[in-house]
């Protein structure tokens, strides 16, 4: 039986009718509540700014940050119908049907979160430029992206849990090293195997190949693999990234010294580490091994 | 070819400084290119010359200088008196 099939069957994720988008159980959300839990034992004491953002954010910034450039194939944008009771009657025929009724809906302003982070940028930059400092924000949300897979770890709908740091290169090229150690920690200490790699984003088309290549040539990313569903194809349950002045840039935010910031952040996969764990030790979070457990604050 | 190469950077907004003072070798990346500003180099490379870049030559290293891109250039095809 596939792990998919086995986590459905054992009622930890609920099929929706959809590859990759899952409802959870409480049993699952337990695990994800308490890696949280585990992700604020590392991270709290840096004392973050904690900004909660709603999983969509505004069209605009799928512009301003020029994600439509590089992953226009993983965006989603919300729709809505506003036309007339003519346009109502037409969409209901359509549907009658059996035709794609969403053709008949309009855009909206509101885009869905490709990444948790994505709400920080501009919130920060409102607020002028950076203390000497720098800024440090710890975010969680739900984020879309469009690659159905039949895959329990490659989920449309997931949350991240990040920190985002932004000041000096300095300081977010450190911010990065020092969540390298911890990360590395972690997952020792939940006895989850795992490799470091450096790693790219999936860019779009023949440019993408230049971005991906471009971005593993200058180590931007790492991400710590573990072998969830396949043992051939680890999955990538922790990122870390160092954006440069990518997002700073966009958003013109500055350092105290006025010039252009740089950012960089770590991302938990949080229903990613639930499989990992669900996989490695077992279906029922009761019988885990008590180390692991503890390190989980169970 | 090379000149050809420098006036395109020239007229365009991805670098910091004039590209009529650099030098074949001076680092691109040095004096501004953007990753996204790179693509659009490559674009604009393509249609200039008329060429599609393979996979193989799709990497920051083939767009570092004025040289790295004529020797990527070259070896597809270009010729050296390209205009």
């Amino acid at each position: 039986m596939s792990l998919r099939d086995e986590l459905v069957q054992r009622g930890l994720l609920i099929s929706m009718g959809v590859d990759g988008l899952y409802g959870r159980s409480g049993a699952f959300e337990r695990v994800v509540e308490h890696i949280n839990l585990a992700f604020g034992t590392l991270g709290d004491p840096d004392r973050p700014e904690v900004m909660r953002f709603p999983p969509g954010i505004g069209k605009w910034q799928l512009e301003k940050s020029g994600y439509m450039k590089s992953f226009p194939q993983l965006a989603g944008t919300v729709h809505s119908f506003s036309g007339t009771d003519r346009d109502h009657g037409a969409l209901l025929e359509t549907l009658k049907e059996g035709g794609d009724w969403t053709a008949q809906q309009q855009g909206t302003e509101i885009a869905l979160a490709p990444a948790a982070c994505y709400g920080v940028y501009p919130a920060i930059a409102m607020r002028g430029p950076l203390p000497a400092k720098g800024r440090l924000v710890d975010v969680y949300a739900y984020c879309f992206r469009h690659e159905p897979s039949v895959d329990p770890a490659r989920m449309q709908m997931f949350r991240q849990r990040e920190h985002v740091r932004l000041g000096t290169a300095e300081q977010a090229l450190a911010f990065r090293t020092l969540w390298m150690a911890r990360s590395r920690a972690l997952l020792t200490s939940l006895a989850l195997p795992f490799d470091v790699a450096v790693a790219n984003d999936p860019f779009f088309g023949r440019t993408g190949k230049l971005l991906a290549s471009s971005q593993r040539e200058e180590n931007l990313k790492f991400e710590l693999l573990v072998p969830i569903a396949a043992a051939e194809h680890p999955t990538a349950c922790i990122s870390l990234n160092y954006h440069r002045d990518l997002f700073c840039t966009a958003y013109s935010i500055q350092t105290t010294d006025g010039e252009i910031a740089h950012s960089a952040c770590v991302g938990f996969g949080v229903e990613r580490l639930a499989l990992a764990l669900f996989r490695h030790h077992g279906f029922s979070a009761e019988a885990w091994p008590q180390k692991v457990r503890d390190v989980l604050c169970f | 070819m090379q000149t050809r190469i420098r006036t395109l950077l020239s007229e365009s907004e991805w670098l910091k400084v004039n590209a009529k003072t650099l030098t074949n070798d001076a680092d691109l990346y040095a004096v501004g290119l953007t990753s996204h500003a790179t693509i659009e180099l490559m674009l604009a490379l393509e249609e200039a010359f008329d060429i599609e870049f393979p996979d193989r030559l799709l990497r920051r290293g083939t767009f570092s200088s004025i040289g790295t891109i004529a020797e990527a250039l070259a070896e597809i095809g270009v010729q050296q008196d390209a205009a």
